[in-house]
């Protein structure tokens, strides 16, 4: 096995012994801390797969989070309160039941990703950040503007929603979810590098003038990666929003767009696992430099800084050192 | 006589007020090297750029294997079989000289491309990949990412990636730039070999070559197609002497 | 709706315009010359709010105020570019982002540090307060109608800056081409530290104009950030004439659409449903005025390069 892939499976292991020592020791906080760092590792691996196969910087990766997290809020809301959500032209209710709030925010996130992957690729560059930036800030102030689901103040769920055969209110048994999740997204992310589509949308971002002369259209190849990507980070936008039984505007918000973003980069860039070490080292220190200082992002940001201009491999990269070329 | 490759019907391209194409006829023929020569500025980029779709052009129609494609993007032409190489290497230059070399044959005719299977455990591309680079000459770079290998490397790598294309007729922009003597002479050897399996449109500067090589050339000045012929007839041609070769007729 | 209330907020939307456009024309300089996106360029904004704030109350000076949050806008825009910004230039985009959203994190945290997390407030100068009338007989703020007038004459000011003076030959010839202004021997360092400079001036005197008329607070800087944003996408990068149309046309949307569309879905909708819907695509407007630019144009209305 590579070095980096000694990393990975520390990495991997690591998420799973901690939480599990925290039930022994019966630290239901720190099961709390790991299962944020598994649902927005899973949201780093989604965004990942654009920007990291396919080279799009996209700002605007809040829009899907947020998106999954409404809609888990909303059909969830609807659930509680018994009333459905539309009656005409046909019935559709609420639901309580985990994996349809997740096969839904994995199409809703999936649909806005097409529709907004398809007039921002339109462009690339510099242009692409502004434009995927102000579509999250689109959605954000609409978020706000619109009271039915609680506007500025968000929606707030009484009771988790249901996983059959599990009790997800224990915290090690929501942890168990989120990770599963994590880890299909993992190795999902990891067959897609490694195939056809992987090697062509490679070919897109590195050469796309190649890629056209071999018959591929690198629009097609990005906006589908985009769309897998905003799916996935739809997803974690779902399972987050049940985590916290609350879901608000702030899951719009361009700030968490740039912490995906910091997530990779601190994790290490087209890294598999970079989003995981990344979510990793954030809630880490969030959690202990918050714990020093209430301005803890002044820190955090002198470290992105110094990552950016020279290590910029991030940690993966500082840890495993320079890729090789594998065979 | 048979139909044509390639054929190129009277196009036109101007950008404000200069004409980069004007009225461009050419045709290429089976088993054929044409080579495009022409001073700097003489719009060879323009006239490859429209044949591989890069460019629309304003006027007239490039039929490709009996069927008018004028109106077909890049992506669209190369899956009809017309394998383009650069001039300054565009390949993937943090992926694997194997990796790059399986490109051309992900989308054989019109198929889709896998998700979920490793490309690298897929023996049918891997072998039609490795036959590409053993042709070239650089089954032993196969390993080797692409930013590692020298630029005669990368050269030979951009005509493995059209090779694996299966194409049916080669567009090569200045295969020989930047190649030594020796290089450019492997070059010329492979490229003789080549014409049998699929015609090349040649656009070269390295006029040994061009003589070596081409069964016709066409002349280009300004934009426009000043002669067409036989290397002999190019050579006694006194109007190309005059505009390009730059000899007092 | 009566022709007053519609000229009163054609009038606002001009002056939230113009204040995008000091926002929009200095990323869009710094874009153009350098090849650099700048999230941070909000922060300037913020800089030169809380500058205009504390000195306005410590000598009870508007002018003064004004005057130092440019200084000081400006004098913070040097120091980063020479510190951070600089090694930032042959950096992809991806680099630019996370660089500069560190800033971001440094500036907001330093800002909250030292002034507290509660917003500051300027006060509009008693000279410059209460209405005035318009031809018409039109009341509207002394103070808004200020601040189209300045950011007017500078908007005028940059055109001649950029059309005629040396400075501004350097900054075309350095949009053009990067080598041909080192070949004519121009101090590219030098130049990118005063265009970095004059945009983050830009930035801090729009802060501190706003700031006269909204609360002075941390985080105030990138909602206008992203809304330049939109302003330079439908103008076109690198096009200063280009930000000023896109930002007139942005601020000019935002206003009247908050005004229309509620009317607008009254008249098929009971008044409250029609104020809601009205109101929330209305937050939607300029994004829905983005998204067509670029379908109709995706390098933007006064943009050169084909994106």
């Amino acid at each position: 096995m590579s070095r980096e892939g000694w990393i990975n499976a520390a990495l991997y292991a690591g998420l799973l012994a901690v939480p599990l020592w925290a039930w022994l020791a019966d630290e239901p906080f720190t099961i709390t801390l790991a299962t944020r760092v598994a649902i927005l590792a899973l949201a780093g691996v989604g965004l990942n797969i654009a920007l990291g196969l396919g080279g799009l910087v996209s700002l605007g990766h809040a829009a899907f989070f947020g998106i999954g997290g409404y809609e888990m809020g909303i059909l969830a809301s609807h659930a509680q309160s018994y009333s459905p959500l539309m009656e005409t032209p046909f019935l559709i209710e609420g639901t309580k039941s985990m994996p349809i709030i997740w096969l839904v925010a994995v199409l809703a996130s999936g649909l806005a990703a097409l529709v907004i992957g398809a007039l921002s690729l339109r462009t690339s560059g510099v242009y692409f950040i502004m434009i995927t930036l102000a579509f999250g800030q689109m959605f954000y102030f609409f978020a706000i503007s619109w009271p039915a689901y609680g506007g500025e103040d968000g929606l707030s769920i009484y009771v988790r929603n249901g996983f059959p055969g599990l009790n997800t209110l224990d915290p090690i048994q929501f942890f168990a979810i989120c990770f599963v999740l994590l880890s299909a997204a993992l190795w999902l992310s990891a067959r897609l590098a490694a195939s056809e589509f992987g090697l062509a949308l490679g070919a897109a971002r590195q050469a796309p003038r190649r890629a056209e002369t071999v018959g591929l259209s690198p629009y097609r190849l990005r906006l589908l990666a985009f769309v897998i990507s905003g799916a996935i980070t739809g997803l974690a936008g779902a399972l987050f929003a049940d985590l916290n039984r609350f879901v608000s505007p702030t899951m719009f918000s361009w700030q968490l767009s740039g912490e995906l973003i910091v997530f990779i980069i601190l994790g290490g860039v087209g890294r598999l696992f970079g989003p995981v070490a990344g979510a990793a080292l954030f809630i880490t220190l969030e959690h202990f430099l918050g714990g020093l200082s209430e301005f803890w992002h002044i820190y955090l940001g002198l470290l992105l800084l110094l990552v950016v201009l020279f290590a910029r491999g991030g940690i993966i990269g500082l840890l495993a050192g320079r890729r090789v070329a594998h065979d | 006589m048979t139909d044509p490759v390639l054929s190129v019907q009277g196009i036109s391209k101007s950008f404000g007020a200069v004409c980069a194409s004007d009225g461009i006829s050419l045709d290429l023929r089976q088993g054929e090297i044409h080579a495009i020569i022409g001073p700097n500025g003489a719009g060879k980029s323009t006239l490859i750029a429209q044949i591989c779709g890069g460019l629309r052009p304003d006027a007239g129609r490039i039929d490709f294997l009996g069927r008018d494609i004028t109106g077909l993007s890049v992506p669209a032409r190369a899956r009809l079989g017309l394998a383009r190489t650069f001039q300054i290497s565009a390949l993937a230059m943090e992926d694997t000289a194997l990796q790059n070399a399986m490109l051309g044959a992900l989308m054989p005719r019109g198929g889709r491309l896998g998700f979920f299977r490793p490309v690298l455990r897929n023996a049918a591309l891997r072998d039609t990949a490795m036959q590409a680079l053993e042709r070239v000459g650089l089954a032993d770079q196969a390993a080797l990412r692409t930013a590692e290998l020298s630029h005669g490397q990368r050269r030979q790598l951009e005509i493995a990636v059209a090779l694996t294309l299966r194409p049916r007729a080669f567009v090569m922009d200045e295969p020989m730039a930047g190649m030594g003597a020796e290089g450019s002479r492997q070059m010329t050897a492979f490229l003789e070999g080549l014409r049998e399996e699929a015609p090349i449109l040649l656009v070269e500067h390295d006029m040994d070559a061009v003589f070596a090589l081409a069964d016709r050339i066409t002349v280009l000045v300004y934009g426009r197609c000043i002669a067409t012929g036989t290397v002999a007839e190019i050579r006694a041609s006194r109007e190309v002497r005059e505009a390009y070769l730059g000899e007092d007729a | 709706m009566t022709p007053v209330l519609f000229i009163e907020q054609v009038l606002n939307g001009l002056q939230s315009g113009v204040m995008l456009f000091l926002m929009a024309a200095g990323l869009t300089l710094v874009f153009g010359v350098m090849g650099l996106i700048n999230l941070a360029h909000g922060s300037l904004y913020m800089v030169g709010a809380f500058t205009a704030a504390a000195v306005a109350g410590a000598t009870g000076s508007f002018a003064l105020a004004l005057m130092a949050a440019l200084a000081a806008a400006a004098a913070a825009g040097a120091i980063v570019e020479l510190v951070v910004i600089r090694r930032l230039y042959d950096r992809d985009h991806l680099d630019q982002v996370l660089a500069t959203f560190a800033l971001i994190l440094i500036f907001s945290e330093g800002t909250r540090y030292i002034f507290g997390s509660f917003p500051l407030f300027l006060d509009i100068p008693d000279y410059l307060s209460g209405p005035v009338t318009l031809p018409g007989g039109i009341q509207y703020p002394l103070y808004r109608l200020t601040i189209i007038g300045i950011g007017l004459t500078i908007a005028a000011g940059l055109f001649w800056l950029i059309s005629y003076t040396r400075l501004g030959i350097r900054i075309r010839a350095g949009e053009a081409d990067r080598e041909m202004i080192a070949a004519l021997g121009v101090d590219i360092s030098k130049l990118y530290t005063i265009v970095f400079a004059l945009g983050a001036a830009l930035a801090g005197l729009a802060g501190a104009l706003v700031g006269a008329i909204q609360s002075v607070q941390v985080g105030m800087g990138e909602p206008v950030l992203i809304l330049a944003f939109v302003v330079i996408v439908i103008g076109g990068i690198g096009s200063i004439k280009g930000a000023l149309v896109g930002a007139v046309l942005v601020g000019l949307t935002d206003t009247l659409g908050g005004l229309f569309l509620p009317a607008l879905f009254a008249l098929f909708m009971d008044n409250s449903a029609a104020q809601t819907t009205g109101s929330a695509l209305a937050s939607m407007l300029i994004y829905i005025l983005m998204a067509v630019v670029l379908v109709w144009r995706p390098q933007g209305l006064y943009g050169a390069r084909p994106a």
